[in-house]
């Protein structure tokens, strides 16, 4: 950690403007002979680097921690209902792939109630241990009692690494004891790699753009990050289980809490684009009345579904539901179309490991060629009909 | 009731790109707005006041400018809002960021309710929320989708929660995050705008803190340190459909057909 340092007997008019200019922020100020630095610094360092001197960033010396203390990579096993949610097992997998660097072993955590089943049959996909805190507190999820059993499990087996799935939950639970630990979170990692030091490489798109941020915390222990559903693959089921089970005393105090949970009913079967093999999906270069007609039909030919960028939820276009990417839904088909869509980080993020990536737009340029297996670069009103049209006449035959 | 709104300003486009030579980031016309997701948190708030009284306030953490969308959400009803500014915050990750606002808040006062929208659209973690009920001591709850009643010093909410949707209520006071779409945002009144006086916002500095631990805020109170940026991994196998529209039209059914998705 440090501080960026401007060292003022080097600034003078003629460099002073590049120097503003360098931040992509707009933090740096020229006035009355000086420079300084705003609030709106994100800390990039790009001034830094390429400033020639004139900004500088002092190391502070950090605390250092003994980890060689925190051993094991956790999986939180998100079950709710009695069921266990699949990106936990894409955990398992990801889990038992970054311990072979350290040699570490692959921890899941169950916070549930009657979940002896659930927790037997993590046991088939490669966890060394799982630890089931088992109560009906845990019934309904209620922040308090899941924290509190979470931490406790933290304060005992101290894991080094901790990966949650970005489910609903685990967008709340993460965070809430990450703060209580004082540690660090990584929200949706799109790659995960381990360092021999038991570092964990947390990589994510950032600053809102078309970037990716390779993110670690060297300083604190447990390291933790949510990842979202289909991001990574689901390991094969052994034949046999292997690992143990080990039950952990629920005390009274984990188990207060104030929410009370008054009746829960299940979502109307809702549209999932996450489960869908076949996506059209649709951007702004695409938004018309008859272009959105068209990848409709061009759905249902298919046997997939429809999906949208942001920009086309915010325009009130389709439902909110239907909206790939980090504000939306992480979708891994088979195959994907997109239409007239540019391909903002935040989109890509959210369908980029998808097998077969087609993109038409009549940007050449556009950010989205650079995912696509397939560019067409051409007007999708002109392409689309033509698509239909021949397979129609394809099935026809 | 008192409840408190925190709000951010972020850019108003996404549109960052890296200077494949310098390695620069370029963010051209940068312009300021509001977090959407942070006016469904606002008309919550807007809504309960005019149903039970008390006040709305706010809380932002930025440069100066950020003062912008406090006078935004005044504009709207609320009645003032405190921007948390220091370039000692600068670089705060998600702990460092929560805890931040959780001093704020401190420093401003006592809330029956602490309102948070669901995530911003530049950091997207959707995280900070959950991290401040914690530093408060407050219970949350998240993808709040409905805001029923408050009885009996309780909040009766409802949530979704993955494929469920949860009635709870909680004590107060408390901390909850509010999905987008609950609700429609009124319009700021361009009369109140008119008249909006800057004594509305209040600046708080580290200064004003009780925490005079510089570590514990900004680039240092940061858990999480970013090692380096790089712009995404261009797909190496990539295929150029040319030709004419009916062409292009041909190849692509072939591929549908040769995927056996027809």
């Amino acid at each position: 950690m440090g501080k960026l340092v401007i060292n003022q007997s080097l600034v003078n008019a003629s460099n002073a403007e590049s120097i503003t200019k360098l931040c992509p922020f707009g933090a740096i100020s020229y006035e009355n002979g000086a420079l300084s630095i705003s609030a709106a610094c994100k800390m990039c360092k790009l001034c830094a680097k390429k400033s020639g001197g004139v900004v500088t960033y002092e190391e502070e010396a950090v605390a250092e921690i003994d980890k060689s203390l925190w051993r094991g990579i956790l999986v939180y096993a998100d079950c709710q209902g009695g069921t266990i949610h699949k990106v936990t097992l894409e955990l398992c997998g990801k889990a038992r792939e970054l311990a072979k660097v350290t040699g570490h072993p692959v921890y899941a955590l169950l916070i549930g109630e009657n979940a002896a089943e659930q927790a037997k049959e993590l046991l088939y996909y490669g966890v060394d241990k799982v630890f089931v805190y088992d109560d009906e507190a845990f019934r309904d999820f209620r922040i308090e009692p899941y924290a509190a059993a979470f931490y406790d499990f933290i304060e005992k087996i101290k894991p080094s690494s901790i990966l949650v799935g970005a489910t609903e939950l685990g967008r709340q639970l993460a965070p809430r004891v990450a703060a209580r630990c004082r540690s660090g979170l990584t929200a949706d990692c799109t790659v995960l790699e381990m360092k021999e030091n038991t570092d964990l490489i947390q990589i994510r798109p950032a600053f809102g753009g078309n970037i990716m941020a390779q993110i670690i915390s060297p300083a604190t222990r447990p390291q933790f990050c949510t990842v979202r559903y289909k991001i990574f693959n689901e390991p094969p089921r052994a034949s046999e289980p292997s690992g143990e089970i080990v039950r952990m005393e629920v005390t009274e105090k984990m188990k207060k809490s104030e929410i009370e949970v008054l009746e829960t009913n299940k979502k109307q079967t809702d549209v999932d684009i996450s489960e869908a093999d076949v996506i059209v999906a649709v951007g702004r270069g695409a938004q018309t009345e008859a272009l959105r007609a068209q990848a409709e039909e061009l759905a249902s030919l298919l046997g997939g579904m429809v999906a949208c960028t942001r920009p086309l939820v915010e325009s009130n276009l389709f439902d909110p539901k239907r909206q790939i990417g980090l504000s939306g839904r992480t979708v891994k088909p088979k195959f994907i179309i997109c239409l007239g869509i540019s391909g903002a980080v935040q989109f890509a993020a959210g369908m980029k490991s998808s097998a077969c990536i087609v993109a038409v737009n009549n940007d050449s340029s556009a950010p989205i060629f650079d995912i696509a297996h397939y560019c067409v670069v051409g007007d999708v009103a002109e392409i689309l009909p033509r698509i239909i049209k021949n397979i129609k006449e394809a099935k026809n035959v | 009731m008192k409840i408190l709104v925190c709000i951010k300003q972020v850019p108003g486009s996404s549109n960052v790109q890296v200077d494949p030579v310098t390695g620069v980031l370029i963010r051209s016309g940068i312009q300021n707005k509001m977090n959407p997701y942070d006016l469904y948190g606002i008309e919550v708030a807007l809504t309960l006041k005019e149903r039970y009284g008390g006040e709305v306030e706010l809380i932002t953490m930025g440069p100066p400018p950020a003062k912008a969308v406090i006078l935004e959400a005044v504009a709207m009803g609320a009645d003032r809002g405190t921007v948390l500014s220091d370039r000692k915050f600068a670089g705060a990750d998600v702990l460092a960021t929560a805890y931040t606002i959780s001093q704020g808040i401190k420093k401003c006062g006592e809330y029956d309710l602490i309102i948070c929208g669901k995530q911003t659209t530049d950091g997207d973690t959707a995280q900070v929320g959950a991290e401040v009920a914690e530093y408060l001591g407050l219970p949350n709850i998240s993808n709040v989708c409905s805001v029923d009643e408050v009885k009996d010093g309780r909040l009766y909410v409802t949530a979704a929660l993955d494929n469920k949707t949860v009635k709870e209520s909680v004590s107060l006071p408390c901390l909850i995050s509010v999905d987008g779409d609950i609700n429609t945002p009124r319009l700021p009144s361009y009369k109140v705008k008119r008249s909006l006086t800057d004594d509305v916002v209040s600046f708080l500095s580290f200064a004003d803190f009780s925490d005079q631990d510089p570590n514990h805020y900004g680039l240092n109170g940061s858990a999480t340190q970013v090692e380096r940026i790089f712009p995404p991994e261009k797909n190496t196998e990539k295929h150029t459909v040319s030709g004419n529209a009916d062409e292009q039209a041909a190849e692509l059914c072939a591929l549908i057909s040769k995927l056996k998705l027809i």
